[in-house]
């Protein structure tokens, strides 16, 4: 399952309604401020990652789409120097 | 549950040293509404004002099953004691997750070693549970802030050292480290409060007091939402294994008493009604642990249920021990309304078990989120 499928499967789940890609989960009161928390922990487990000081802007929490440019941007290396050269 | 060695020798060693050096103490630490230095001070040595807290800063980095079972002994002695590892461990946690690593290196040892208590300054005489509802206010001028607002109800604020004060800049909300010695910061301490009385609260108060940029905590905006709510998460772990604490408190005193206390020919505990009461603390001592226990397990592989888990842990265990104390209270008929026995004191605890990180009624709102998600997903 690609990123996008794995944390919409797990939000449509924890909220148990339909949630748009683009829907903001916390300002449609979808979700409790702990939840942010939770979601922390669950890209952490799910994707392996460290979600870093600077990375907690809730913003990046808010929704699907979100949490997946989130995830990629966090799993995806950023191009070394080595790329201009190539 | 069954234990690792490590852990039964934390518990252990937490069970005797809580007998010997708090417990004796506990009634004085009530009724004179402080906790002795030389208290603080073998707190400090045996290890737990860092325990929770990361090995290479100087911490014990217990897991959380050996860190509850430490917590349960110390709350089972004195909740006010309990409270001092509490409000520390939670607010250097907040600063281990989401400080940078010059806050670490600054901050970390001596609070690691418990050579300076930092406490936890949210709540404000206007906003308790609506935390977004904090007036202390956050202005930027140069590289840091100037800060002005009152804290209210800090534990322990009376010997703090460092506090993690949160406060609105704009209207983002942001969490700094405040030095005790900062111009314009007075301390000042509330008393006669009902319970934990021995955990010397203050009213803080802060006038244009001047904060370095590098003491703010997480990034602008994270303030309540990250690092208050993470800080709150090892609050709410903490009060729930002392809340299991004090259960275990009552029903030894209870089983203790009515083992001794004779009316007419028969003694307490010989009557049914008596025993179904025993019966009941044992049940709910079992259960309030098995709660604890599973968050623990939880936090231990950092399992995205363990937030909700231990606010699930925290209502539960707090709940019981206020009934449990109450029935204790009960049992010990009017010599339990005396300061001659611990159940007043269990009870008085108890209540404030309910109302500290996040009331009762805050849990009941927020759980019933929790039964909304599926359930292989709780
Ligand atoms: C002994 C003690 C130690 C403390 N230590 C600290 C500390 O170290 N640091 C710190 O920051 N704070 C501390 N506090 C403060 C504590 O966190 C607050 O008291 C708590 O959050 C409740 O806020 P409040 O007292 O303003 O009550 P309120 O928020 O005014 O609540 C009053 C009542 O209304 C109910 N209520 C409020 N809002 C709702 C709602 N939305 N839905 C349903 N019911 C609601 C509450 O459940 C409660 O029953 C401490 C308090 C005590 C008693």
């Amino acid at each position: 399952m690609d990123v996008k499928a794995r944390v919409r499967s797990y939000l449509r789940q924890a909220v148990m309604e339909e949630v748009g890609d683009g829907d903001d989960l916390f300002e449609l009161g979808l979700v409790n401020s702990l939840f942010a928390l939770q979601l922390v922990q669950f890209v952490e487990n799910e994707f392996s990652i460290k979600a870093e000081r600077e990375d907690l802007d809730i913003v990046n929490f808010s929704s699907i789409d979100a949490l997946t440019a989130f995830v990629l941007r966090k799993t995806q290396p950023p191009p070394g120097p080595g790329h201009a050269a190539d | 549950m069954r234990l690792t060695d490590v852990q039964a020798g934390w518990r252990d060693r937490a069970r005797r040293f809580a007998a010997e050096r708090i417990a004796p103490l506990a009634d004085q630490i009530d009724r004179q509404q402080a906790t002795p230095a030389s208290v603080l001070a073998a707190m400090r040595e045996e290890g737990y004002l860092g325990a929770a807290l990361p090995a290479r800063w100087g911490g014990g980095e217990l897991d959380p099953v050996s860190y509850g079972l430490v917590t349960e002994e110390i709350g089972k002695a004195c909740s006010s004691v309990r409270s001092l590892m509490t409000v520390h461990n939670m607010a250097a946690q907040a600063l281990t997750a989401l400080g940078d690593r010059h806050q670490r290196q600054r901050w970390l040892p001596e609070l690691c070693t418990g050579r300076k208590i930092i406490a936890f300054a949210l709540s404000e005489p206007g906003a308790g549970s609506a935390t977004r509802a904090i007036g202390t206010r956050a202005v930027e001028v140069g590289d840091g802030y100037l800060v002005s607002g009152t804290k209210k109800w800090i534990t322990f604020g009376q010997i703090a050292d460092l506090f993690l004060v949160f406060a609105h800049c704009e209207r983002e909300p942001v969490a700094l480290v405040v030095d005790r010695h900062s111009d314009g910061l007075t301390v000042t301490p509330v008393t006669d409060i009902f319970g934990t009385r021995g955990s010397m609260p203050a009213e803080v108060r802060l006038d244009d007091v001047r904060v370095p940029r590098s003491h703010q905590v997480g990034p602008t905006g994270a303030g309540l939402g990250f690092v208050a709510n993470l800080a709150l998460d090892h609050g709410r772990f903490s009060v729930a294994w002392g809340s299991t604490g004090i259960i275990q408190g009552c029903l030894d005193a209870c089983v203790s008493y009515t083992g001794r206390r004779t009316q007419g020919d028969r003694t307490l505990k010989d009557h049914q009604l008596v025993r179904r009461h025993l019966t009941d603390m044992l049940v709910a001592h079992t259960a309030a642990q098995a709660v604890c226990y599973r968050s623990a397990c939880l936090r231990e592989t950092g399992d995205p249920r363990a937030v909700m888990e231990t606010a699930l842990a925290k209502y539960h265990a707090a709940e019981a021990a206020i009934r449990v104390a109450n029935d204790a209270v009960h049992l010990h008929g009017a010599n339990g309304c005396t300061t001659d026995y611990p159940v007043a004191r269990y009870l008085r605890d108890a209540t404030v078990m309910g109302i500290v990180e996040g009331t009762h009624e805050i849990h009941q709102v927020t759980l019933a989120d929790y039964a909304f998600q599926r359930p292989y997903l709780r």
